[in-house]
C-alpha cells in the first residue's frame, strides 16, 4: 500500500480538501468549542447576562443522582436495543440462509424499516400501543396485562427498545446476510459429510467466522441506541414516565432546549463527546485492523 | 452436500414469513388507519379491516394536511422539501467527500494526516451534542429559512470520505503511472478515470445519503422558521404536538405513510446499490 | 392548447408577482405561535382578518411547533439577532421572560409610545394578574387563558345509575361515583387527568388556598422557595395514588394525552383545561357535561378560584419603531371585543375581557353551550388571594417536569405521596436557585 503513485502539485490538494475542511471547521468544530465554552458558565436563556463558574456546571452534573441514572439508563436501553436488533437479525439471516428460494422476495420484505426515520418509528409505535387508541395495548389489556407506560417506566422502557431495534432488524440483518454468503461453501459442506447438523453447523463454523462482523454492528448499534434514537423518545415517551427512558442524548436535548439550562446542558454535550470519541477510536482502531489484513 | 429437507424448508419458510408478518405489522395497522375515520380509530379496538375513507384521508392530508400541523402547507409542498433535503444532502456529502479522498490518496502534501484527522473530528460530533451553537452559527452566515441553512451545515461526511478512500487505495498503481506517461494531469485523470471507475460506489452511496437526508430530524426542527421550508418529518412531529386539541390520527396516518413511502421505494428499487453501499460504505 | 397553457401558467405567475409586490410594500410583522389544529386555523384567520383592515402591515402567523418549541425557538431567533416581532409564551414561561428586560418589549410602553389606548382593567383580574408587573402595568398581552374543569360522561352516569345533571361537587363525591362507576360495569375507569401538575398540583394548591411557592407563589421576587409539599397536597397526591392502585383511577400521561381515555368511554370523569371542551365536542360519541374543578370540602369550605393557564403574547426587542407601531396596532385590532369574543367561542379560551363575556352571554352563546361558562364562573369565584393569583416561577417548565415526574413516581407506588413531594421541593427549589442566580 504504501508502494502508490502519487500525483506532485502543491496547491490543488488543498484545494480540493477546502470544502470539506471548510464546512467541518466552521459548523462541527466552532460550535463544539463554543459548547465547551458555554460548559464553563451560568446564563439567562437570552443571553444577557452570564457568569464564569470554572467546573461547577461538571460537577453540578456529575454529582446528580439523576444523571447517573441517565447513564445507567442508557446502558440499559443500549445493550437491550443492539441485542435483540442483533439476535433477531442474525436468527431471521441463519433461516434465510438455510432457504434455496425466495432469499432475494425476504431480503425486500425485510429491507424497508431502514428507510423509516426514527421520528416515523417513534409514531407508529406511539400509535399501536397508545394506551387507549392502540390496536396492540388493547390485545396486551385483553389477555391481562396491566399496559400502561405512561406511567409504567418498565413498559416505556421496553416500547422504546422495541421501536428502536425494530428499525435497527434490517440493517443488522443485511450484514449478517452478506456475511453468510461471503462464507466459503467448502468449509460447511465438509462439516455436513462429517455429520454436523444445521444447528452444530451453525455454532461451530458460521457464528465464529461472523465474529467480526458481529463485533463491527455491536459497535454500531450501540452509536445508533445512544445518538440517532432521539426521534424515538420524543415521540413516544420524552424521557417519562419518572425519568425511566432519559436517555443522555436526550438529556441534553431536554435540559437544554425545554428547560433552557445552557451551561448544564452544555457540560452534558461535553461528556458525551469524551464517550463519543472514546467509542470511535475503539471503532476506528478495529477499522483499521481489519482494512489491513 | 448439505442437506434441504422439504420440510424442513417448509417450517424456515414458514419462521421467515411469520416473522415478516410481525415486523410488517405496524405499518399494516398504520395504513389502515388511514382509511378510517377519526370516531372509527378511536372505537378501540380499531378494527383490523381497511375502510372507505382511504382518498378522502390522503387528499386531506395532501391539500390541508400541514394546516394540523399549523404552518398551512400543504404536503405536497412539505415532500418537495424534503426531496430537494435529501438530494441536496446526498450530492453535496459525494462531490465533496470524493474530491477530499482523492486528495488525501492521490497526493502528498504537509498536513495531510492532520486534515484526514480533522474530517475523522465530524464523526465525534453528532449534531444532538452541538446543536445550539451550531444554529447561531448558521443564523449570523444568514442560513436560516433556507435550502442551503438546510443542506450545507451537514453535508461534512467522514463515513463518505473513508469509503471512497477505501475504494482509491484498490485502484491500481498502474493506472496511475498510465496516466502520468500520458501526460495526463490530476484533473483529466479524475475526470476520465476515477469518476467513471466510481460509478456504482456513487450509486450506493447515494442511496444511504439520501435515506439520511430525508430523515433528518432535529437540525430541520430548528433551522426552518418558516413553514415554506418545513420538511415532512417536522410537520409529522407538529401534528402530534397540537395544543388544546385532539391528534388526527387518520390523516396523521396518511401523511406518515407518505413520508415513509419515498424512502421506501427508493431502498427497494435501488437495493442492488442500496446493499452494497450499506456493506461497502461502513466497513 | 398549448398556447392556452402557456398563457394559464403565464397568467398565474403574474398573479403570484403581483401578490408578492403587494406583500413587499408592507411591513411584515411575525407572529410565532403554538396554536395547531383547528385552534391554529383560527389563528390564522386573526391574521387574515387584520391584514385585510389595511396595506400598512401584514401579520404573518407562523406554528413554530408545542409551546416549549415555540418559545425555544424565539429565544435562540433572539440569541441570532433574528427575533420575531410577537411570540406567544405559556403561562409556565412567564418569569423568564419577565426577568429577560433587555430582550422583550413590556407591552404597556409599546402601546404607550404608539399613543394607543390600552387598560389593564379590560381584562378580568385573575387575567390581569398573571402578566403585570409590581407597579400593575401590563407586559405580555393576554390572549389564550383556560383553567382547568371536570368533564363527566352522561352516558355512562346514566348506565351506574347516577344522576347525570348532578356532576361532583368535592373529591369526596368523585370517590364515591367512581367506585359507583366501575363496581356497576358501567365504565372501566372512573377517572382520568389532563396536566397533571397544572390540575392535580397547582390549581389544586390554588383552589384550596394552599401556598405552591413562599412570597406569594413566586409574585414577590426570584428569592421564592416551593412549598407545595403541605398536608393537603401529600393528602391529594396520596388519596390519588390510592386511587390508582385501587383501579378507579387510570393515570394517563403528561399534557393531555390522556384525552382519547375519556373521550373513547373508557373512563367516566376527566379533568381537563377549558380549552379542550371542542376537542372533546368532535371526539365524543356520547351525551357530556361540565363541572367545577371538585375540591375538599373537610380543607376548605369555600373553594377559591383557580389560576389561568395557556399563554400570552410577547414582544421581543430589536425590532424599528416603525414596526412596533404596527404591533401595538395590530394589539389594538385583537383587544375589540367582538373579536375577542368570536376568539373564545370558536377556541373554547376563556373570554380574557369582561366586555366579550357580555357579548358572548347577550348572543344567547352559553344557552347554546351549556357548560361554556362553567370555566368563568369558577375563575371569578370571590376575590384572588395570594395563593390563587397564579405562579411566577423561574425555571418553570423544568419544575413542572420534576413535579410530574416525582407524581408518576408516587402514583406507580415507587415512593410515598410526601417523599415524592418533598424531593419534588428539593430539586424544584436547586433549579430556582440557579435561575436566580442566571438572572441577577
Amino acid at each position: 500500500m504504501d508502494e502508490r503513485v502519487y500525483f506532485k502539485n502543491k496547491v490543488l490538494p488543498y484545494l480540493l480538501l477546502a470544502p470539506q475542511i471548510a464546512i467541518t471547521l466552521v459548523f462541527f468544530v466552532w460550535p463544539a468549542a463554543q459548547a465547551l465554552f458555554q460548559s464553563t458558565l451560568i446564563e439567562d436563556p437570552f443571553g444577557l447576562s452570564r457568569e464564569f463558574v470554572g467546573l461547577e456546571n461538571f460537577s453540578d452534573v456529575l454529582s446528580d443522582p439523576r444523571y447517573a441514572k441517565s447513564v445507567v439508563t442508557t446502558a440499559i436501553f443500549s445493550v437491550s436495543v443492539a441485542g435483540l436488533a442483533l439476535t433477531t437479525a442474525l436468527f431471521l439471516a441463519a433461516k434465510a440462509d438455510r432457504v434455496l428460494s425466495g432469499r432475494l422476495i425476504y431480503r425486500t420484505l425485510l429491507m424497508w424499516p431502514y428507510a423509516v426515520a426514527p421520528a416515523v418509528a417513534g409514531v407508529l409505535f406511539l400509535f399501536i400501543f397508545s394506551p387507549r387508541v392502540g390496536v396492540l395495548s388493547f390485545a396486551l389489556e385483553a389477555v391481562g396485562v396491566d399496559w400502561n407506560y405512561v406511567l409504567n417506566g418498565r413498559q416505556a422502557m421496553m416500547l422504546v427498545i422495541g421501536a428502536s431495534a425494530w428499525k435497527q432488524i434490517s440493517y443488522n440483518f443485511l450484514f449478517f446476510v452478506a456475511g453468510m454468503q461471503a462464507m466459503p461453501r467448502s468449509l460447511i459442506e465438509a462439516a455436513a459429510i462429517d455429520g454436523a447438523g444445521p444447528t452444530r453447523r451453525f455454532w461451530t463454523i458460521i457464528f465464529p467466522l461472523l465474529t467480526p462482523v458481529t463485533f463491527f454492528l455491536l459497535v454500531i448499534n450501540v452509536i445508533f441506541a445512544f445518538f440517532e434514537t432521539f426521534g424515538v423518545i420524543e415521540a413516544i415517551t420524552q424521557g417519562g414516565p419518572a425519568g425511566a427512558t432519559n436517555i443522555l442524548v436526550y438529556k441534553v436535548f431536554s435540559d437544554g432546549f425545554v428547560g433552557l439550562d445552557l451551561g448544564g446542558s452544555a457540560a452534558q454535550s461535553v461528556i458525551l463527546m469524551a464517550i463519543v470519541i472514546t467509542l470511535t477510536v475503539l471503532q476506528f482502531r478495529y477499522v483499521e485492523k481489519k482494512v489491513s489484513y | 452436500m448439505i442437506e434441504h429437507n422439504r420440510r424442513f424448508a417448509f417450517v424456515h419458510h414458514g419462521i421467515l414469513i411469520v416473522s415478516i408478518a410481525i415486523i410488517s405489522f405496524p405499518i399494516y395497522v398504520v395504513i389502515v388507519a388511514s382509511t378510517l375515520t377519526l370516531p372509527d380509530v378511536l372505537d378501540a379496538p380499531m378494527t383490523l379491516l381497511p375502510g372507505r375513507h382511504f382518498v378522502a384521508n390522503y387528499i386531506t392530508a395532501l391539500t390541508e394536511g400541514a394546516i394540523l400541523g399549523g404552518g398551512g402547507t400543504p404536503v405536497w409542498r412539505l415532500l418537495l422539501n424534503s426531496l430537494i433535503m435529501a438530494m441536496g444532502i446526498a450530492v453535496g456529502k459525494i462531490a465533496i467527500s470524493i474530491i477530499s479522498a482523492y486528495a488525501i490518496v492521490f497526493f502528498r502534501f504537509p498536513f495531510r494526516m492532520f486534515f484526514f484527522w480533522l474530517i475523522f473530528v465530524t464523526l465525534m460530533l453528532p449534531i444532538e451534542v452541538r446543536i445550539l451553537p451550531t444554529f447561531q452559527i448558521a443564523a449570523t452566515l444568514g442560513l436560516l429559512n433556507s435550502y442551503t441553512g438546510l443542506i450545507v451545515p451537514v453535508i461534512a461526511s467522514a463515513t463518505a470520505t473513508f469509503f471512497f478512500r477505501q475504494f482509491f487505495l484498490t485502484i491500481p498503481n498502474e493506472l496511475v503511472e498510465a496516466a502520468r506517461v500520458d501526460g495526463a494531469g490530476p484533473i483529466r485523470f479524475f475526470v476520465d478515470i476515477v469518476l467513471p471507475l466510481s460509478k456504482t460506489n456513487i450509486a450506493a452511496l447515494f442511496v444511504i445519503l439520501f435515506i439520511f437526508g430525508w430523515n433528518q430530524f432535529l437540525w430541520p426542527l430548528l433551522i426552518t422558521t418558516d413553514p415554506d421550508f418545513d420538511t415532512i418529518i417536522i410537520a409529522i412531529n407538529r401534528m402530534l404536538r397540537v395544543v388544546d386539541d385532539q391528534v388526527d390520527w387518520p390523516v396523521m396516518m396518511a401523511t406518515t405513510i407518505m413520508a415513509m413511502a419515498v424512502p421506501a421505494a427508493v431502498v427497494v428499487l435501488m437495493q442492488r446499490w442500496f446493499v452494497r453501499g450499506l456493506i461497502e460504505h461502513e466497513k | 392548447m398549448h398556447i392556452r397553457k402557456t398563457m394559464l401558467a403565464g397568467a398565474a405567475v403574474l398573479t403570484l408577482m403581483g401578490g408578492q409586490a403587494i406583500a413587499q410594500e408592507r411591513i411584515t410583522l411575525n407572529w410565532w405561535h403554538a396554536m395547531g389544529g383547528a385552534n391554529g386555523e383560527r389563528v390564522n384567520q386573526i391574521a387574515a382578518a387584520f391584514n385585510d383592515t389595511q396595506d400598512k402591515y401584514e401579520v404573518v402567523a407562523l406554528n413554530r411547533g408545542s409551546y416549549a418549541e415555540t418559545m425555544n425557538a424565539a429565544i435562540a431567533a433572539f440569541r441570532a439577532g433574528e427575533p420575531p416581532h410577537i411570540v406567544q409564551v405559556f403561562e409556565v414561561g412567564t418569569r423568564t421572560m419577565m426577568s429577560a428586560g433587555g430582550a422583550i418589549k413590556p407591552v404597556f410602553e409599546l402601546m404607550e409610545e404608539a399613543g394607543r389606548a390600552f387598560d389593564p382593567k379590560d381584562f378580568l383580574p385573575a387575567v390581569t394578574g398573571y402578566y403585570t408587573n409590581d407597579e400593575g402595568k401590563m407586559l405580555s398581552f393576554p390572549f389564550n387563558s383556560s383553567t382547568p374543569v371536570l368533564y363527566y360522561n352522561k352516558d355512562i352516569f346514566r348506565a351506574a345509575g347516577l344522576d347525570p345533571d348532578s356532576p361532583p361537587k368535592t373529591w369526596t363525591q368523585v370517590g364515591e361515583m367512581m367506585t359507583k362507576v366501575v363496581s356497576s360495569g358501567a365504565a372501566g375507569c372512573g377517572f382520568t387527568t389532563a396536566w397533571p401538575s397544572w390540575v392535580q398540583l397547582e390549581n389544586f394548591s390554588a383552589r384550596h388556598d394552599q401556598p405552591f411557592a413562599t412570597m406569594a407563589n413566586g409574585f414577590g421576587g426570584l428569592g421564592t422557595e416551593l412549598s407545595f409539599n403541605g398536608v393537603a397536597q401529600v393528602r391529594h397526591l396520596k388519596q390519588l395514588a390510592e386511587w390508582q392502585t385501587s383501579g378507579v383511577f387510570k393515570y394517563g400521561g403528561r399534557r393531555n394525552v390522556s384525552a382519547p381515555l375519556f373521550t373513547g368511554g373508557e373512563c367516566a370523569m376527566f379533568t381537563e383545561s377549558s380549552a379542550g371542551l371542542s376537542g372533546i365536542r368532535a371526539n365524543a360519541q356520547f351525551d357530556f357535561g361540565v363541572a367545577q374543578l371538585p375540591y375538599w370540602e373537610d380543607t376548605i369550605s369555600e373553594p377559591k378560584n383557580t389560576i389561568i393557564g395557556g399563554a400570552s403574547l410577547w414582544v421581543l426587542s430589536g425590532h424599528e419603531k416603525e414596526e412596533y407601531a404596527g404591533i401595538a396596532e395590530f394589539f389594538d385590532f385583537m383587544s375589540s371585543s367582538g373579536l375577542q369574543a368570536a376568539w373564545h367561542q370558536a377556541s373554547g379560551y376563556l373570554p380574557i375581557t369582561p366586555a366579550a363575556f357580555t357579548v358572548s352571554k347577550i348572543s344567547g352563546y352559553y344557552k347554546r353551550n351549556p357548560g361554556a361558562d362553567v370555566s368563568i364562573l369558577q375563575m371569578s369565584a370571590g376575590e384572588p388571594t395570594g395563593n390563587s393569583k397564579g405562579l411566577r416561577l423561574g425555571s418553570f417548565v423544568q419544575i413542572r417536569d420534576v413535579i410530574e415526574e416525582e407524581m408518576e413516581a408516587v402514583l406507580a407506588g415507587n415512593k410515598t405521596a410526601q417523599a415524592g413531594l418533598d424531593q419534588a421541593v428539593k430539586r424544584g427549589n436547586v433549579l430556582l436557585r440557579k435561575f436566580e442566580r442566571a438572572n441577577k
